[in-house]
């Protein structure tokens, strides 16, 4: 089967839906959303716990609340979607390769794509845990997909590995289905995962979470029988003497995500090393004309709302470039002191303000994020606190980016306050009594 | 009564299975495991070594050649995966140089065709990720690679089709002889008789002699560590990379697999377990190491997997093949480590031969069916050929594994040939539906799913390889209460 559409959005997740939703709002007629699962919605499906929506909503929906006011976005606009449709390639020249069991083979020929695939979790493998290699060891979102969408439990002694939310959900979850959780093991000084998920998910039954702490062994030839865990030094590397043995039957791992692009490689998509994303401009252009990428399968968002609205950038990305509207710069932005990434990593108009989304690379206290051009300083935000688990954003005004050249940079650092106002700095701790 | 009895189903036991179903003889196969090749077969370099790392005149450098030889007949009559990469020697100074020559010496000595000492800039030309330092190489064009599994599995289903029956799940726990000549074995399963038994048990061997109060050979079981790296990453060599040999072992090697994986291993490490195959931090950093002495770019960025094997290593140092010295009617194939993968077919041929000899002459089965075709790998597939299965079998439009893009058709085949399975892991060895990237993370519940369907069990009863060890172990409150709502 060969069709040709407009827009083809590749996962049919939050971010494909919100994608397809605003693509249709701009106009654009001929949008197919093609889905590998049996339905829309993607990981939020599984996610039925409350904490969605807050930003968007105002108000706490469970996962699939989230994904049914999208999905009913698509439904009342006739928009068209395959579900139990895998892509299985994308070319640069915006063909596309799907497959389901009804129409076997589908090709088609998109005027742009929107990348939407979500991300995958970091596995036993990446991180490279010796030790035997028994059943019990899963990674927490296939726990919470046996749990939440099959029905049935991994285990009942469990140590978790990594504070990343969604180990944090499902120490929950496996509590209130009567296992026993026993750890919350973190390999950093700091958690991942959001505040308020370490409060009620581990806090509030008592389950402790060991900073500095990993899985050094698995025990078990068939089922897991055991972990061996150690405390780790500031250089992440196990203490010797430090090592104790903690009987399991299941370890669950939440050790990261890890955007899916795949897809995107074998179209000749750039990718940015630390996100393991698409290097992309602020409308979500990718290097590849015409396709555009948001979600998870961009960076690891923290929040869904950011994604339905990342979705949206990407939509509006899509409206003008098949209006035939081009970019008239290249303004790159490169990283100083402080900070992960940024998305997005240039600038190529300068006809709208730009959010730029970024995530620290440690916990900072007390300072101020500076963008920088050249010797100028072009902005100044304070923040008494930055983490790696939240994504922060400042907004660049237009006029500030029409004072630039085309092919400037600009820098982003964070900066400790004593280190330009000392002085300040010294009367701040005076009167806080530190 | 069975004619013969073989205990072990790793790829010497099928391979032995299969040459001798060719007769008109009454066969069983006793394996102690829910599937076959689950222990070294399942872990190893999976090279099918040239040969001129053996001792000239050793069985291993016989059958080593012989077994190359071979494997184009079995790639074609077993529908296996086998690839003639070719292989180096790498050799970083003059001290390897000279071993070099040895190897090259040697290996003319053992018949091994092609092998060429080639200088450093052939060998950039060739490879251009190896370390540029290196003085020059040994090459062996007869050298390949292969898929032990899959062989094994190929070996054994083309025995099942020919008559041979196989019993998983069947220790032999012991063994006497009876006064008529011939054998009891006892098996966790209940008794077995035969009048020869073939002790195919890997590092097990011993043991069986032992049961029989022998003691003709010890194994030393000789561990070995792996990093296997995503599929992104197989393309950093195109033939199988050694540094030259020492005395415990052919060393760190580099390679990519039959499916496109870089695989990077093994260290060796005596142990007394013979069941120990974890993987070590020491040792995987040891061949990471090494490894990088051949590759300098090598990171550790791309793993998706570690393990690890056991090499059956007796003490006289070479393969044990043939006739126990002791007790008339019992046949050793014992001390199988490496080359024995790259000897399996002759060795399965060999032992043919043996016990034709033994018994006088054994008949030829008219209706001997020596081809066996392997479950279709969508993937591999051109796309008018995909479009066919798909038209013919709708299920193979169906992706289940996102990573090696597996299809249910062809998940449901492997649950129901001749040899089935019901482990997840044997699905995944026959498929590779969860070897991929994310390590089954997405398709292990869809593939429970298609199982529980397909094999009318519940989900609590599917394993990853067999019992004790069941992937979930109860139902949440929910769909309990629910269930019994609907009662
Ligand atoms: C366990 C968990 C808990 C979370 N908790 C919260 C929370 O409490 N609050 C909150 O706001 N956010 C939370 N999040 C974050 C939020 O849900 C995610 O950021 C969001 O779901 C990402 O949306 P996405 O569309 O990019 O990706 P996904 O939801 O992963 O969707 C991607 C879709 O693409 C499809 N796809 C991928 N590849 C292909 C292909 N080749 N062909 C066809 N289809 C394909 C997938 O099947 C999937 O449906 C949580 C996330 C997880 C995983
Ligand atoms: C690290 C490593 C790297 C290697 N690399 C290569 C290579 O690149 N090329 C190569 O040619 N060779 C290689 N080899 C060697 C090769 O893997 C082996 O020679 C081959 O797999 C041996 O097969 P097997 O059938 O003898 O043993 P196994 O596969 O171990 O099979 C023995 C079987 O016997 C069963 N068994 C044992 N005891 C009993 C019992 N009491 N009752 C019933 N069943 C029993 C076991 O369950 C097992 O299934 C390597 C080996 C190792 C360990």
């Amino acid at each position: 089967m060969r069709v040709q559409v407009d827009v083809a959005i590749i996962g049919g997740g939050p971010a494909g839906l919100a994608a397809a939703i605003a693509c249709h709002d701009q106009g654009i007629q001929d949008i197919l959303i093609l889905e590998r699962d049996r339905h829309l919605g993607g990981i939020l499906q599984q996610c039925i716990h409350t904490g969605f929506g807050l930003h968007r909503f105002g108000e706490e929906l469970t996962g699939p609340e989230y994904a049914h006011i999208f999905i009913d976005g698509v439904k009342d606009r006739n928009i068209s979607y395959l579900l139990d449709t895998m892509v299985i390639e994308i070319r640069k020249d915006k063909i596309i390769y799907a497959l389901n069991s009804e129409k076997g083979l589908i090709e088609i020929e998109a005027k742009a794509i929107i990348l939407a695939m979500g991300c995958r979790e970091r596995t036993r493998g990446a991180i490279q845990i010796p030790g035997d290699r028994p059943a019990g060891v899963y990674t927490a979102g296939m726990a919470q997909l046996l749990v939440n969408m099959e029905g049935y439990l991994p285990g009942k002694e469990i140590v978790i590995l990594g504070s990343g939310d969604i180990g944090l959900i499902m120490a929950r979850r496996l509590t209130w289905e009567g296992a026993n959780v026993k750890m919350v093991c973190e390999i950093m000084p700091y958690s991942s995962g959001l505040a308020r998920n370490i409060r009620q998910c581990l806090d509030d039954y008592d389950i402790p979470l060991l900073f500095n702490h990993t899985v050094v062994k698995v025990h078990g030839s068939k089922r897991l029988e055991g972990v061996t865990i150690a405390e780790v030094d500031s250089n992440r590397v196990p203490i010797p003497g430090s090592e104790r043995y903690i009987e399991c039957d299941t370890l669950l791992l939440s050790v990261g995500l890890l955007p899916e692009n795949e897809l995107s490689e074998g179209a000749n998509v750039l990718l940015d090393e630390i996100t393991g994303g698409p290097i992309v401009d602020e409308y979500r252009h990718t290097s590849v004309d015409g396709i555009f990428a948001c979600g998870n399968v961009l960076h690891v968002h923290d929040l869904v709302d950011y994604v339905s609205e990342e979705a949206e950038i990407a939509a509006r990305g899509v409206a003008r470039y098949l209006k035939g509207d081009k970019s008239d710069s290249r303004i790159s932005i490169s990283h100083g002191a402080g900070i992960q990434y940024t998305v997005p990593h240039i600038i190529s108009s300068r006809d709208e303000d730009v959010e730029l989304f970024f995530r620290a690379n440690g916990i900072y206290n007390d300072g101020m994020i500076q963008l920088t051009y050249g010797k100028d300083i072009l902005y100044t935000k304070r923040y008494n606190h930055i983490v790696p688990g939240k994504m922060e954003r400042i907004r660049i005004k237009k006029d500030i980016l029409r004072q630039l050249d085309m092919e400037g940079n600009i820098r982003i650092s964070w900066r400790q306050r004593e280190d330009e106002l000392s002085d300040e700095a010294h009367m701040y701790s005076l009167s806080t009594g530190m | 009564m069975y004619d013969i009895l073989i205990i072990g189903a790793g790829v010497i036991g099928a391979s032995v299975a299969r040459e001798l179903s060719r007769y008109d003889l009454n066969i069983a196969v006793l394996e102690a495991r829910e599937d076959v090749a689950t222990a070294t077969t399942a872990a190893n370099s999976a090279i099918v070594h040239a040969g001129y790392d053996c001792i000239p005149g050793s069985l291993m450098a016989r059958f080593n050649v012989e077994g190359n030889g071979l494997f184009d007949e079995i790639k074609s009559e077993l529908d296996i995966p086998f690839k003639r990469t070719g292989s180096l020697v790498l050799a970083f100074d003059d001290e390897d140089k000279r071993m070099l020559e040895k190897l090259f010496i040697q290996g003319e000595k053992n018949g091994v065709e092609g092998l060429e000492i080639i200088s450093r800039d052939e060998v950039m030309d060739r490879e251009p990720n190896i370390n540029p330092n290196i003085k020059s190489a040994l090459w062996a064009p007869t050298a390949g690679i292969t898929c032990p599994y899959e062989l094994t599995v190929a070996y054994m289903e083309n025995a099942i089709d020919n008559g041979v029956k196989l019993f998983l799940e069947h220790t032999v726990t012991g063994l006497s002889k009876d006064r008529d000549g011939s054998f009891t074995v006892i098996t966790s399963k209940g008794k077995f008789r035969a009048l020869y038994i073939i002790n195919c048990a890997g590092v097990q061997g011993d043991m069986i002699s032992n049961m029989l109060g022998l003691e003709e050979f010890s194994i030393i079981p000789r561990r070995g560590e792996y990093l296997l790296y995503d599929r992104k990453y197989g393309n950093t060599v195109n033939s199988v990379i050694f540094q030259p040999p020492s005395r415990r072992g052919k060393g760190v090697l580099v390679t990519q697999t039959v499916d496109g994986n870089l695989l990077v291993g093994p260290n060796a490490e005596d142990i007394t377990s013979r069941e120990d195959i974890s993987t070590t931090n020491s040792g995987l950093d040891y061949v990471y190491n090494m490894a990088k002495r051949s590759i300098p770019d090598l990171t550790r960025k791309g793993v998706i997997r570690t393990f690890a094997g056991l090499r059956a290593i007796s003490d006289t140092g070479d393969f044990i093949i043939g006739p126990s010295t002791e007790i008339e009617g019992l046949f050793h194939v014992a001390g199988i480590c490496s080359p024995g993968l790259s000897a399996a077919p002759a060795i399965g041929k060999e032992l043919a031969r043996i016990i034709g000899e033994h018994v006088g002459s054994l008949r030829e089965k008219t209706d001997f069916n020596p081809y066996r075709c392997a479950i279709p790998r969508f993937k591999d597939l051109s796309l008018g050929e995909q479009q066919r299965l798909i038209d013919k079998d709708p299920r193979y439009g169906r992706v289940i594994c996102r990573c090696e893009t597996v299809t249910e058709g062809e998940i449901i085949e492997a649950l129901h040939r001749s040899l089935p399975v019901n482990t997840i892991d044997g699905v995944k060895r026959r498929t590779r539906a969860g070897m991929g990237r994310c390590q089954g993370g997405f398709c292990t519940p869809r593939i429970m799913d298609i199982m529980a369907r397909e094999l009318h069990v519940s989900m609590e009863d599917i394993t990853k390889c067999g019992a004790d060890s069941n992937i979930v172990v109860g139902k949440i409150r929910e769909k309990r209460e629910r269930e019994m709502k609907t009662i």
